[in-house]
């Protein structure tokens, strides 16, 4: 059966991936200012081969938080990533509903 | 994280207990708090504030910045009834974050073959209910047809207060459960919490159908409260 992306099947991913002794990253959306996509709170899981598991924007955003969790991966350290709206002509990575999230990526260690 | 706090945070979320995971936004500094623990927290009123309204965000302590990660319970749906909708409602409802759970004494009906990777008690509603513990974060679903397993776990419904309540059939056989609900003893304050003919009137026809109309209903009354309408 399909599991659902629910936040208990994230943080249990997460849980079992690090146990499965894959290198992982945790980020979580800490703070929304206007209309964001995920709540705070959402998780995404990410591990060193850039499979990831839940969301943090509901797709606007992902691709530049998997990049951010390859470098917390690989120093250790966490990062505290912020978008804003999305801005086409400037090809730059950002939210198309017009808010701003501010995500905590860590790693699991 | 630490692999450790996040293992105890995951037993702690599949035990149904409430935990806040409280992370020190400069120095990544991270710990987790059980209810219990909180009194004793530097971060206690707070703490204590966010356990209640279930609201995760940023706090601001003594010039330093946390963030507050609250892990309630999930909602819970308990249905009487291995049905058809059962079929369709309980992956439904697991998928929108639901713990389910569906009673039902009537073995042929409660197989796992029917009902795989949903928990099923198949057991009378009097002896399977004390074991859930029905909750204010429960909602419950009869969809028996049967009054002799129904209108018990009706009655333990609304004695706990749970979110949403719903039973199906149509007017008619509605307005007869309520009266043998009534000579039980059930308060009609309290039967009027009961949602009946079940679901959002949709024109839900398939019993796939019928249960989007009731996870519809449910999601109301879940995020809009007991007085909402449409």
């Amino acid at each position: 059966m399909d599991q659902a992306a629910t936040e208990q099947d994230v943080l249990a991913a997460a849980e079992r991936w690090r146990k499965e002794g894959r290198k992982v990253a945790l980020a979580t959306v800490v703070e929304t200012w206007g209309s964001a996509p995920r709540p705070v709170g959402s998780h995404l899981v990410i591990d060193d081969k850039d499979n990831f598991l839940g969301s943090v924007s509901g797709g606007c955003v992902e691709g530049a938080v998997v990049a951010a969790a390859g470098e917390v991966i690989a120093s250790g350290a966490p990062k505290m990533l912020e978008f804003g709206v999305a801005d086409e002509t400037a090809w730059k990575v950002g939210l198309s509903c017009g808010g701003n999230i501010r995500v905590y990526v860590e790693k699991v260690d | 994280m630490r692999l450790d706090l996040l293992a105890v945070l995951n037993a702690e979320r599949a035990a149904r207990r409430a935990t806040i995971v409280v992370t020190e936004v400069a120095t990544g500094a991270q710990r987790l708090v059980r209810p219990a623990d909180a009194a004793k927290d530097p971060l206690r009123d707070v703490l204590a504030e966010r356990f209640l309204s279930g609201k995760s965000g940023i706090a601001e302590v003594g010039g330093a910045r946390y963030f507050l990660n609250v892990h309630l319970p999930p909602p819970r749906l308990v249905i009487t009834g291995a049905v058809h909708i059962s079929q369709a409602l309980a992956p439904m409802a697991r998928i929108a974050g639901y713990d389910v759970v569906i009673v039902d004494p009537r073995t042929a009906f409660a197989s796992p073959e029917r009902f795989p990777d949903v928990a099923v008690l198949a057991e009378w509603p009097d002896r399977a209910l004390p074991k859930l513990s029905l909750d204010p974060a429960t909602a419950f679903v009869a969809l028996t047809h049967d009054p002799k397993i129904d209108e018990p776990a009706l009655a333990a419904a609304l004695a706990a207060g749970c979110f949403y309540i719903g039973a199906l059939g149509s007017k008619k056989t509605h307005a007869k459960r309520l009266e043998r609900l009534r000579a039980r003893g059930v308060a009609d304050a309290a039967l009027a919490r009961i949602h009946a003919p079940i679901g959002l009137a949709i024109g839900a026809a398939s019993p796939p159908e019928i249960a989007v109309s009731i996870l519809a209903e449910i999601t109301l009354r879940l995020r809009r409260g007991p007085e909402a309408r449409l």
